[in-house]
């Protein structure tokens, strides 16, 4: 490793940068028409957030995690056969564009910092949790339902009671399905999904029925609520505790206020793209004002707006791990066509059973979008709740800022610091865009979001200090 | 706090809390190593000094900041726990950089 100017180096044609299912599909069928393609991928193992941990859980019984987890194994098995390389470990901290030098990926791998050109780039990023800024949230022992999950994948670890999980979506059922499977005890489940949410989910009901989602879905649902308490219609939830939580607090709609035990509270309301990279990269994004989020703008081949990326998965639009595979496979063969491996009739030939698929993939979606939409309250929250955790900066203050003549994200960096700790505006970023847009009484895509810029990561001057032109290390090694 | 499933054997490693001996499984995070050892929080924030422990296990959230081997604000959710590592929690430190 030598200290040197940033010189880098070109060691694969397409380089794909997540190993979730998109990720994994993209570099497979990359690999598999003979382009040298490159994986980096953050964790030790692949499977991405969906799938982690896949190839090596610890937890022996399979009915825990249930069958659908279980597909992140064939996918890993078709990318390990297809040659394509991978990095474990990289945690990419820019993807830029250089009139000259093109497309540039820098990333570390174990405080090593390496950059990288990349005529072509996937990003398949995925998704992270929508955030639910609830007072008290930022109490010790309050964790993301996902988070939850990913230690049950991981590490085995479940939490001791009294345990109560709160929120809504899909997520959140499948962890308490997981859960009761695995004999640990629930104390309640507080449903937050608004009554109203069946009548706009309805006009779509055809479409649900007929998705893979229907069957399933209402099995994990009539699991959870036969061993679990479910209280609906949750309204004014509030985590209490002085060091770490020690109760929650909620209404029943417009019940008097209710109080429980909790040394753990695990929240969740939908997750929404990642914005990462696709923001730092200089990708165009816009409101989607269904999944309420920010997401990237593609075409129908995944091409993001920056020459030479494309972004598939959930990082595009959430649309699930199925759906997040073909779309993998579509961005892979739109790379292999601007390569000039398949001509035009080629792309569509190769691409016409995927799109096919992929729209049996994305049925029920917009079912699942209307029904398990986030309450008001729970995305734009009152005064007195946090809402950027890093730089601790409540709702009130973002009020108030407004009301002084901030107008969109970027601009409550210099009035409150909101979105200039660690995280850049990563977690509160959509809960500042909808509280400044309601407080403006203005539609959110007129809000903006923030800009993040590279580094994504903090990463330190040793690092950009060894950047490597050497050869990547240890690429064969780690396959 | 968190408690781990029976599971088939895995090897353990042994490392250090705030000096304090403690054992996890090989393939932890650190976070999740802390977890299974009752420590719920990881740091105090700069502005008000409230702890905070791991939120998103993903990267995303930054409250997971703890030293490891002496090099501030690491992020446990994205590190693993190895033989003989010594974590340090950072509370009521001023470590972070602002
Ligand atoms: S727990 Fe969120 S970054 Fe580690």
């Amino acid at each position: 490793m030598t200290a040197s100017p940033m010189t880098s180096q070109k060691p694969a044609d397409l380089v794909v940068i997540g190993a979730g299912p998109a990720g994994l599909a993209a570099a497979a069928l990359a690999a598999g028409h003979g382009i040298r393609t490159l994986l980096l991928d953050e964790q030790p193992a692949p499977g991405g957030q969906i799938y982690r941990g896949v190839t090596r859980t610890p937890i022996g019984d399979p009915r825990v995690l249930g069958p659908d987890y279980r597909r992140g194994q064939d996918l890993v098995a078709a990318f390990e056969s297809s040659g394509a390389k991978r990095v474990v470990g990289a945690s990419v901290w820019s993807l830029t564009r250089d009139a000259e030098a093109g497309l540039e990926i820098g990333y570390s791998v174990a405080g090593a910092g390496t950059l990288i050109q990349a005529p072509r780039v996937i990003l398949a990023t995925g998704a992270m949790e929508r955030p639910f800024p609830i007072p008290g949230w930022t109490l010790p022992g309050v964790m993301g339902a996902g988070a939850a999950q990913t230690l049950l994948k991981t590490s085995a670890l479940v939490p001791d009671g009294p345990l109560v999980l709160a929120g809504t979506g899909p997520l959140l059922w499948l962890l308490a399905v997981q859960y009761v499977r695995a004999g640990v005890s629930i104390g309640a489940i507080l449903d937050t999904t608004p009554r109203a949410n069946w009548r706009a989910a309805l006009p779509h009901m055809a479409g649900f029925v007929r998705s893979s989602y229907a069957i399933k879905g209402l099995k994990q649902l009539r699991e959870a609520r036969s061993k679990v308490r479910v209280i609906s219609q949750v309204t004014g939830l509030r985590a209490l505790g002085s060091d770490r939580i020690e109760a929650v607090a909620f209404r029943r709609g417009d019940g008097a206020e209710e109080r429980m035990p909790a040394a753990t509270l695990l929240l969740h309301q939908g997750v929404i793209p990642n914005p990462n990279l696709a923001s730092a990269a200089g990708c165009a994004q816009d409101w989607n004002p269904d999944q309420l989020c920010w997401m990237p703008r593609t075409d129908v081949w995944n091409a993001s707006t920056v020459d030479g990326v494309w972004i598939a998965g959930d990082g595009a639009g959430i649309g699930g791990a199925i759906a997040a595979e073909h779309q993998g496979r579509l961005a892979a063969v739109a790379a292999l066509s601007a390569m000039g491996v398949l001509d035009g009739a080629g792309q569509d030939r190769e691409a016409a059973p995927i799109r096919k698929a992929l729209a049996g993939a994305t049925r029920g979606r917009r079912f699942l979008d209307a029904l398990y939409r986030p309450a008001d309250q729970f995305r734009v929250p009152e005064d007195d709740t946090l809402v950027c955790r890093c730089e601790e900066v409540t709702a009130g203050q973002l009020r108030e800022a407004v009301r002084l003549g901030c107008t969109g994200p970027n601009q409550t960096k210099t009035f409150l610091r909101c979105g200039m700790g660690p995280c850049q505006g990563r977690l509160c970023g959509t809960t500042v865009t909808e509280l400044i847009a309601a407080e403006r009484r203005v539609p959110a895509s007129e809000v903006g979001h923030y800009r993040l810029r590279p580094p994504i990561k903090p990463i330190t001057l040793a690092e950009l200090a060894a950047v490597s032109k050497d050869d990547i290390p240890a690429v064969a090694a780690e396959r | 706090m968190f408690h781990r499933l029976p599971v088939p054997d895995g090897e353990t490693v042994s490392f250090t809390i705030d000096g304090t001996p403690a054992e996890a499984r090989v393939g932890d995070t650190v976070a999740a190593a802390l977890l299974v050892n009752g420590v719920p929080h990881c740091r105090t924030t700069p502005v008000s000094g409230s702890p905070r422990g791991p939120y998103c296990m993903m990267g995303v959230c930054f409250d997971c900041l703890v030293t490891i081997d002496g090099v501030g604000n690491r992020q446990a959710c994205q590190e693993r726990v190895a033989p003989g590592m010594r974590v340090a929690t950072q509370m009521g430190s001023r470590e972070l950089d602002r």
